[in-house]
């Protein structure tokens, strides 16, 4: 550092270093705005996907927002009305900065247009980025399945279908295109009238595909059944529970390797013979 | 106002314009000349396209991504990189026609000559390429894609127009008031990464000196005018990447002291001192 009233002396090793400073600090600012707002720009976990799609952020990384899904599924030959001979909107829709989804990526919502589950799937095939992967439709004869698609999975709210109050409405189930198995009417005696029957809508979770061509027939004002995306909508029961009845469950748990198991209390390390054969019961 | 003075600017617009049409038509009515969207379209219903800095991020990000991507992108890179240059810029993005008015505008309102100089390094978009790989990868989500103005313009005029629009006017007020040719000449990296690929192309503007009259009509107009430093100096062609082959000096020229020659390969001229 230079003496009172004469200049430092800048060497062009100091200036190297500045400049190396100057721009691996702006890179850094950079990296962390950018970064910033690239984490909050996906999507709701809410959203909607395509038929096939990868799991949520496997498809954010491989969509390439080209739109051709879209595309094929407003253009695809079934999306004509017959009698008016108007083209009804597309199911799928590429998110606009103002949708609570990854923007320029496909998504769709049911209650405006369902996905109506065309026999030839039109928006997987046109994916040239394998974000929707084929293999996910295709049965193992090959061809296309629309039994294997999985957008999500209805939901019904019990407390605002009107089913559930006793009225006669199966207009879900009537809607269903896997009609009497995706969603299935359960019989119940109306013990208030004590002469009537609830018809309840209940989905079976294993064969709905979250087409939501029932939240859009549900006639409700705010749709009583909806579909969500699977991982929202569905639990999971973990490895302390099994169906005893049911040989592949019980599998299921045998496959499960004890020592991956967390309990919130330690487990005992003795046997449970021993826990009989102590005698001291009340001690445990 | 003579036709010559207008040729490419004319032809530029027919091409941008054209692109979007057939875009737009693709969606709208199912027309398969051009469908997708400028990151990845589907040309003739066959031919995938694609945009090789998209698949870069993609691929930052760690997904594995499908063939036809990969095709469509390694034709571009090949249809640029041979022939184009960084005519991507100039001839394609539908964003160059909205900073082009900015800087038409500029012109006319005088600010270039009124306003204070704000300076930015050219050199940005080169770091933001850099930049944007390093978020994709930290995010896994391509960067550039969810903030892209090219992108979001071209899917506003295919899918309807959306609340990214406001991301277009805020770039047209920035070339207009805050840097000349800010977002093209400076910032975008995705010209700098048809800069890159264009760096051995054939497509260039040539000079001659000796018909040079020295009015720099062609450095006024030019979006990137540091790549004409041999004006009235060498009669070689512009071979500097960031060069996009508008060809808006020739237009401007009356002098036919510039040209589009194929090839700067093809033996220059070396009389100038």
């Amino acid at each position: 550092m230079g003496q009172k009233g004469t200049k430092d002396k800048i060497t062009p090793r100091r200036r190297f270093f500045t400049n190396l400073a100057h721009n691996v600090g702006l890179g850094a600012m950079g990296v962390l705005l950018w970064a910033g707002y690239t984490s909050k720009a996906k999507s709701s976990p809410l959203t909607l996907r395509p038929p096939a799609a990868l799991p949520e952020s496997d498809f954010l990384k491989t969509c390439i927002k080209c739109g051709l899904c879209a595309e094929a599924c407003y253009n695809r030959p079934q999306n004509l009305d017959k009698e008016g001979n108007k083209l009804t909107p597309g199911t799928l829709k590429m998110a606009k900065a103002q949708d609570d989804v990854t923007i320029g990526t496909p998504f769709f919502i049911p209650r405006d247009v369902p996905c109506y589950m065309c026999e030839d799937i039109p928006c997987v095939p046109a994916c040239p980025s394998g974000a929707l992967d084929i293999k996910k439709v295709t049965n193992e004869k090959g061809e296309l399945d629309i039994r294997l698609m999985k957008m999500g999975v209805a939901v019904v709210d019990v407390s605002s279908c009107i089913a559930f109050w006793g009225l006669q409405c199966d207009a879900c189930y009537r809607a269903c295109p896997l009609l009497d198995e995706a969603i299935k009417l359960v019989y119940d005696r109306n013990s208030r009238t004590g002469k009537h029957a609830f018809l309840k809508p209940v989905v079976n979770v294993d064969v709905c595909t979250g087409c939501g061509l029932c939240e859009k027939a549900c006639v409700t004002e705010k749709p009583a059944i909806f579909v969500l995306p699977t991982d929202v909508a569905l639990g999971k029961v973990g490895d302390h529970y099994v169906k005893g009845w049911d040989k592949a469950d019980q599998q299921r748990v045998k496959d499960v390797d004890i020592n991956s198991v967390t309990t919130q209390t330690e487990r005992s390390k003795k046997k449970a013979e021993d826990y009989l054969n102590s005698g001291n019961l009340l001690e445990y | 106002m003579k036709f010559s003075n207008y040729k490419y600017l004319i032809l530029r617009r027919i091409s941008q314009l054209g692109l979007l049409f057939l875009y737009f038509a693709g969606n709208a009515w199912g027309w398969s000349i051009l469908q997708g969207d400028i990151s990845t379209s589907l040309l003739f219903g066959k031919i995938p396209l694609s945009d090789p800095f998209a698949l870069l991020q993609i691929l930052a990000t760690g997904a594995i991504v499908g063939v036809n991507i990969l095709v469509g992108a390694l034709l571009i890179t090949l249809f640029y990189g041979i022939f184009g240059g960084r005519a991507f810029c100039s001839w394609v993005c539908p964003v160059n026609m909205v900073t082009d008015a900015a800087a038409w505008l500029r012109r006319k309102l005088l600010i270039d000559k009124i306003e204070r100089k704000v300076w930015i390094s050219r050199n940005i978009r080169y770091y933001m390429i850099v930049i944007a790989l390093i978020v994709s990868a930290i995010t896994g989500l391509a960067a550039f894609e969810v903030v892209s103005p090219i992108s979001i313009l071209n899917r506003n005029v295919i899918f309807g127009i959306g609340a990214g629009i406001g991301l277009i006017i805020a770039i047209f007020l920035f070339d207009l008031f805050v840097v000349k040719n800010g977002w093209c000449g400076h910032i975008c990296p995705l010209g700098g990464v048809y800069s890159i690929i264009g760096k051995y192309s054939l497509l260039r503007v040539k000079h001659t000196r000796e018909k040079c009259t020295l009015c720099m009509k062609c450095k006024e107009v030019c979006p990137e005018s540091q790549v004409l430093h041999m004006i009235g100096k060498k009669s070689i062609s512009v071979n500097d990447i960031e060069c996009t082959n508008c060809g808006r000096c020739i237009d401007v020229c009356n002098d036919d002291a510039l040209e589009f020659s194929l090839g700067k390969f093809i033996k220059e001229s070396k009389e100038s001192k």
